[in-house]
C-alpha cells in the first residue's frame, strides 16, 4: 500500500497542480514533495532490514499474459526511493526565485516525472521497469526543452531519441526474456523479476542480451563513449532539469544495471566484465581530463559527473561486495553533492549572469556562508574523508583493486584528477580579486540555505555514519550476490 | 450478419436523404447509424454463424474487427462537419459510400471464400476511389484518384489472377478447403508451382491495398492529394481491413506453405520499415510524413503474419486500433491546421501548444502513440507485435531492425510536437477555430489512446 502511495502520489499532486495557475503552483508542489518524503521516511522506519521485497503489491496487469503490476522495495529500492524524494522538494525549493512561464505547467511535469522515477525504483516486473523508464524521460524532456537555453531545441531532441534508441533494445531484450521464463497455471510466461532470476541461458545467448540490456542503461548513466548527449543536455536545460537528471535519472541507468542485468545474466556479465570496466576506466580519465580543460561551470560538473559515474559503474560490475554497497552509498553521495553544486553553480549564475570562470573570482570576501557551503560540498566531491565521497569511492576503489590491481591503480587517479579540477574551479571561481561580474556579491539568502544546508547535513551523516545506509541495502546487496553466482 | 443488410439500408436511405433541401442531419444520422450497427455486431460476440452456402463466417474475429472499424469510422465522421454547409454539392452521396465502403471492409474480416475477399476488396475499394476524388475543385484531389483508381484496379486484378491460378491448383475458392488441400503438396496432390505462384500474386495485391512497400508508390501522392478526413479513413479503415484479411487469409489458408511465402513476407516489411521510416524522415509536408509513416505501420502490422501464435491475433487487432486512433487525432488536426493556415507543412504547427492546448495535446498523445512511447497504445500495439513474432525461430533480426528504425520515427513524429511547444507562434497566426464537437472527439481519442496504454488488457483480452 505505502508503495502505491508514493508511487501515485506525485501523479495525483501534479493534476492538482496543474489546475493551479500562477504562483501558487510552485507552493503546492514543495508541500506535495514534502508529503512524499514524509511518506517514504514513513516506510524507511517500518522497513525490517532484510533481503526481502517488502511493502509489495502484485496485482495482474495483462493477466493473460503473466504480466503484473508488481511493485515493493528491498533495501536497494529503499535508498533510491529515499535519494529521490529527499531530492525532489529540494529541486522544487531551488526554483522558487526562478520565473519560468507557466509554472503550474512545470511543476507538474515534475511531480509527474517523479512518479516515473518512482516507478523505476520500485518496479519488480520488467515491463512495469520498462513503461515506468519511459513515463520517466518524457515530462524531463519537456522541461528541458521548454524552458531551456537558447540551443535546447537540437540538444535536448538528441538526448531524447538517443535514450529511446537504448531502451528499445532494453525492450527487445525484456520481450526475449520474458519468452525464456516458465509460466504459471494462468499464463505461459512472466515478466516478474523473480521469474527472470531464474533463467539459465547458455552463455552466447547471455552474451547478447546483455549487450542488448547494457546499452540502455549505459546511455542513461551515461558510460563512455555513449556519453555524447550529456554535457550538452545538461548544459543547455535549466538548473532543475540538470539536478533531476544528474541527481536522479542518471541513477536509473545504474539501478537497472544492479536490478535487472548483473543477476539476469551473471555468464554474460562475467564475460564482458573487463570490457566495461576498461569503457568506465577510460570515462573516469577522460571526463577528469576534459573537465579540467572546462571554462564553463555547468560543462565542468557535466563532465566531473562522467567520471564520477564511470567509477561507480566500474565498482558494480567487479560483482564484490565492496563494490556493489560501494556503488549504493555513491549514488547517495553523487546525488547529493551534485545537486548541491548545480545550484550554486545557479545562484552564481543568477548573481553575475555568467558561468564563466575567467569571469568569476573574489566571491568569498563577501560570502562566508556561499563559501563554506561550496567547500563543503565540493570536498564531498572530492571524497576528502568525513564526507559522503569518501566512503563511496573509497569502497569502490577497494572493490576494483580486489578485482584486478591494474584497473584499481588507474581508477584511483580519480582522486587526484577530481581534487585537481574541482580546486581549480573553487579557485577560479571563489578566490582572487573580484571581477566586473562578481562586485557587489550578495551570500545566500534564506530560502537558499534551506535547500543548502539539508545536503550539508547529508554530506557529514554518511560520511560519519555510513551504515545508516549501508545496512538498510547490505541484505538485499548480499542477496543479489548470491543470485548471480550462484 | 444483420450489420452487413443494415449498413447497405443505411447507405441507401443516405442516398435519400441527400436529396433534401437541408444537408444538416446528414451527419447526426450517419453517427447514429454506425452506433446502431456498432451495437448490433456486438450481439454477434461468441455466436459463430455461417452465411450464404458458409461463403462468410462471423466469428469473434469478425466481430472484433468490425467493432473497431465502425467505432473508427464514428471517429473519423465528426471531421466532415464542414462539409455540410457546402449545400451546394451532393454530399449525401459521399455519406453513403462511407457506410458503402464500410460493407466492403466487414467482408474483409468476415469472409470464408476467396470470392468474398475479392467482392469486399472491391466494394471498399470503389468507394475509396470516388471519395479520394470528393474534392471536385482540386486538380490534386482529381490525380489523387485516378491515380489511386488506376493503380488500385490494375492491382485488383493481380490478385484475382492469384486467386483464380490457387482455385486452379485447389479447385476451391473455400479458405478452410483450401488449407487442407496445401497440406498435400509435395504427395503429389496439389500443383505446387501453380499453388506457390498464385498465393505470392495475392500477397503482392493486398500488400499494394494496404499500402506495403515496394507497392506503396500510391500512397504518399494519394494521400496528400485526397481530402484529409478521407485519408484519415483510408489509413484507419481501409488499412486495418486489409490487415485483418490478409492475417485471416495467410493463417486460414496458407499456414502450411510457410516456408514457401515466408521469405517474401520478411523483404516485404523489411522494404516497408525501411521505406516508410527513411522516407518519412525527409518530408517537409506533415500529410506526407504521415503517409510514408503509414507505409511503416504496414510494416510493422506484418510483422504478426510471421507468427501465427496466441498473441499474434490480438497484436493485430490491438495495433491496428491503436494505429487508427492516432491516426484520426493526427489527421483530424492537420485538416483543422492545414484549412485555416493553408498549409500543410510542419510549420503550419509552430506554436499551436499555445494557441489551442488541447488540440496540440491531442496531437502530441497521437504521435506518442504513433512513436511507441508508453503510456500510450501504441507502446503496447510495438510491444505486442514484437512479443508475437519472438517466440519464431531465427526472427531476432527482424526485430532488432524494427527496433532501430522504431527510434528513427521518434525523429520525425517528434518534429510536430517540437514545431507545436518550441516553436513561437508564426506571426498573422490566431489559434485555429474548431468546434465544441470535434474537441469532444478529440478528447475521445485521447483518452482512449491513454487508457490502452494503461490497461491493454481491456482490448488484447478479447480475442
Amino acid at each position: 500500500m505505502i508503495t502505491a502511495l508514493l508511487l501515485f502520489w506525485p501523479a495525483l499532486a501534479a493534476l492538482l497542480v496543474l489546475l493551479i495557475k500562477g504562483e501558487g503552483a510552485k507552493k503546492v508542489a514543495f508541500i506535495a514533495t514534502l508529503v512524499e518524503f514524509a511518506i517514504a521516511l514513513f516506510a524507511t522506519v517500518n522497513f525490517v532490514p532484510d533481503a526481502t521485497t517488502q511493502f509489495a503489491i502484485d496485482m495482474p496487469w495483462v493477466e493473460r499474459a503473466g504480466i503484473g503490476f508488481s511493485i515493493g522495495m528491498d533495501g536497494i529500492s529503499l535508498l533510491m526511493v529515499l535519494l529521490t524524494t529527499f531530492l525532489v522538494p529540494l529541486i522544487v525549493l531551488s526554483s522558487f526565485k526562478h520565473d519560468y512561464k507557466n509554472p503550474h505547467v512545470f511543476y507538474a511535469l515534475v511531480l509527474f516525472m517523479q512518479t516515473g522515477l518512482i516507478g523505476v525504483f520500485v518496479a519488480m516486473d520488467a515491463f512495469l521497469f520498462y513503461f515506468f523508464w519511459e513515463v520517466a524521460l518524457i515530462p524531463i524532456y519537456f522541461i528541458a526543452a521548454i524552458w531551456g537555453g537558447a540551443r535546447r531545441i537540437p540538444v535536448t531532441f538528441k538526448f531524447f531519441v538517443y535514450t529511446i534508441f537504448g531502451s528499445l533494445f532494453m525492450l527487445a531484450a525484456f520481450v526475449y526474456l520474458y519468452f525464456q521464463t516458465a509460466g504459471t497455471e494462468l499464463a505461459a510466461h512472466s515478466s516478474n523479476v523473480s521469474a527472470f532470476y531464474q533463467l539459465t541461458m547458455d552463455s552466447a545467448t547471455q552474451s547478447w542480451i546483455f549487450w542488448f540490456l547494457f546499452l540502455a542503461f549505459a546511455i542513461k548513466m551515461p558510460v563512455f563513449p555513449f556519453h555524447t548527449w550529456q554535457p550538452d543536455t545538461y548544459t543547455e536545460s535549466p538548473t532543475q532539469a540538470t539536478m533531476l537528471l544528474a541527481g536522479i535519472m542518471l541513477k536509473m541507468g545504474i539501478y537497472g544495471v544492479i536490478r535487472w542485468l548483473l543477476p539476469v545474466v551473471p555468464l554474460g556479465v562475467s564475460q564482458w566484465a573487463d570490457t566495461v570496466l576498461v569503457l568506465s576506466i577510460i570515462g573516469i580519465i577522460y571526463g577528469s581530463i576534459i573537465a579540467i580543460r572546462q571554462h564553463d561551470l555547468k560543462r565542468l560538473i557535466a563532465y566531473s559527473s562522467i567520471a564520477h559515474v564511470g567509477l561507480i559503474a566500474a565498482g558494480i560490475f567487479t560483482l564484490n561486495e565492496q563494490g556493489l554497497q560501494g556503488g549504493m552509498i555513491q549514488m547517495l553521495s553523487h546525488g547529493i553533492n551534485v545537486v548541491g553544486l548545480f545550484f550554486i553553480i545557479d545562484i552564481i549564475f543568477r548573481r553575475t549572469n555568467t558561468r564563466e570562470i575567467a569571469n568569476l573570482g573574489g566571491i568569498t570576501q563577501t560570502t562566508p556562508a556561499l563559501s563554506i557551503v561550496f567547500l563543503i560540498l565540493l570536498m564531498g566531491s572530492v571524497a576528502l574523508p568525513l564526507t559522503n565521497g569518501f566512503i563511496g569511492e573509497f569502497l569502490l576503489l577497494s572493490g576494483v583493486f580486489q578485482y584486478n590491481y591494474y584497473f584499481g591503480a588507474v581508477a584511483g587517479m580519480t582522486i587526484i584528477l577530481g581534487a585537481v579540477y574541482m580546486l581549480r574551479m573553487f579557485q577560479g571561481v571563489m578566490f582572487g580579486t573580484k571581477s566586473e561580474a562578481t562586485e557587489g556579491f550578495a551570500d545566500l539568502t534564506f530560502h537558499e540555505k534551506a535547500v543548502l544546508i539539508p545536503l550539508v547535513i547529508m554530506v557529514f551523516w554518511i560520511g560519519l555514519f555510513p551504515n545508516t545506509f549501508l545496512s538498510i541495502s547490505e541484505p538485499a546487496v548480499g542477496q543479489l550476490l548470491s543470485i548471480i553466482n550462484r | 450478419m444483420i450489420s452487413i443488410i443494415l449498413l447497405s439500408g443505411f447507405g441507401i436511405i443516405n442516398l435519400f436523404v441527400g436529396f433534401l433541401k437541408s444537408k444538416r442531419i446528414l451527419l447526426p444520422l450517419s453517427l447514429l447509424f454506425l452506433a446502431i450497427v456498432f451495437g448490433i455486431n456486438l450481439l454477434d460476440w461468441n455466436d459463430t454463424q455461417s452465411y450464404f452456402n458458409n461463403m462468410i463466417t462471423i466469428d469473434n474475429y469478425a466481430v472484433a474487427f468490425t467493432g473497431i472499424m465502425v467505432l473508427s469510422t464514428l471517429l473519423v465522421l465528426p471531421f466532415t462537419q464542414h462539409y455540410i454547409t457546402r449545400n451546394d454539392e451532393n454530399i449525401g452521396e459521399l455519406y453513403a459510400l462511407i457506410l458503402f465502403s464500410l460493407v466492403g471492409a466487414i467482408m474483409m474480416v468476415s469472409y470464408n471464400n476467396m470470392l468474398m475477399l475479392f467482392i469486399g476488396i472491391e466494394i471498399l475499394s470503389i468507394a475509396m476511389y470516388v471519395l479520394a476524388g470528393s474534392d471536385k475543385r482540386s486538380l490534386r484531389s482529381a490525380e489523387a484518384a485516378l491515380k489511386y483508381f488506376l493503380m488500385g484496379s490494375f492491382f485488383t486484378g493481380v490478385m484475382l489472377f492469384g486467386i483464380v491460378m490457387v482455385y486452379g491448383a485447389t479447385g476451391t475458392f473455400n479458405i478452410a478447403e483450401i488449407a487442407g488441400s496445401a497440406e498435400t503438396i509435395g504427395n503429389g496432390g496439389v500443383n505446387n508451382v501453380m499453388f506457390m505462384l498464385g498465393v505470392l500474386v495475392i500477397i503482392i495485391g493486398i500488400s499494394f491495398k494496404i499500402s506495403a512497400a515496394p507497392f506503396h508508390f500510391w500512397t504518399p501522392d494519394v494521400y496528400e492529394g485526397s481530402p484529409t478526413v478521407w485519408t484519415a479513413y483510408m489509413s484507419t479503415v481501409v488499412k486495418t481491413a486489409g490487415v485483418a484479411a490478409f492475417y485471416k487469409l495467410m493463417d486460414a489458408a496458407f499456414a502450411a506453405s510457410y516456408p514457401g511465402w515466408m521469405p517474401t513476407m520478411v523483404a516485404i516489411i523489411v522494404l516497408s520499415l525501411l521505406i516508410g521510416n527513411v522516407g518519412a524522415v525527409v518530408q517537409q509536408s506533415m500529410k506526407r510524413m504521415l503517409a510514408y509513416s503509414s507505409i511503416s505501420h504496414a510494416g510493422y502490422l506484418l510483422m504478426t503474419l510471421l507468427a501465427f501464435n496466441e498473441f499474434s491475433t490480438s497484436a493485430v487487432l490491438f495495433y491496428s486500433f491503436a494505429y487508427s486512433l492516432a491516426s484520426i487525432a493526427a489527421f483530424g488536426v492537420l485538416q483543422l491546421v492545414a484549412k485555416q493556415r493553408g498549409s500543410e507543412n510542419y510549420e503550419a504547427f509552430n506554436g499551436l501548444g499555445k494557441t489551442n492546448p488541447l488540440l496540440a495535446f491531442a496531437v502530441t498523445v497521437a504521435m506518442l502513440s504513433l512513436a511507441g512511447i508508453p503510456l500510450t497504445a501504441g507502446f503496447f500495439g510495438k510491444f505486442f507485435v514484437f512479443s508475437a513474432l519472438i517466440e519464431q525461430p531465427n526472427m531476432m533480426w527482424l526485430i532488432v531492425v524494427a527496433v532501430i528504425l522504431a527510434a528513427v520515427g521518434i525523429y520525425y513524429y517528434f518534429r510536430v510536437v517540437i514545431a507545436m511547444y518550441l516553436h513561437p507562434v508564426t506571426e498573422g497566426h490566431t489559434a485555429i477555430k474548431s468546434t465544441s464537437f470535434i474537441n469532444v472527439m478529440l478528447i475521445i481519442i485521447t483518452a482512449l489512446t491513454i487508457l490502452l496504454g494503461i490497461a491493454p488488457a481491456l482490448l488484447s483480452g478479447v480475442l
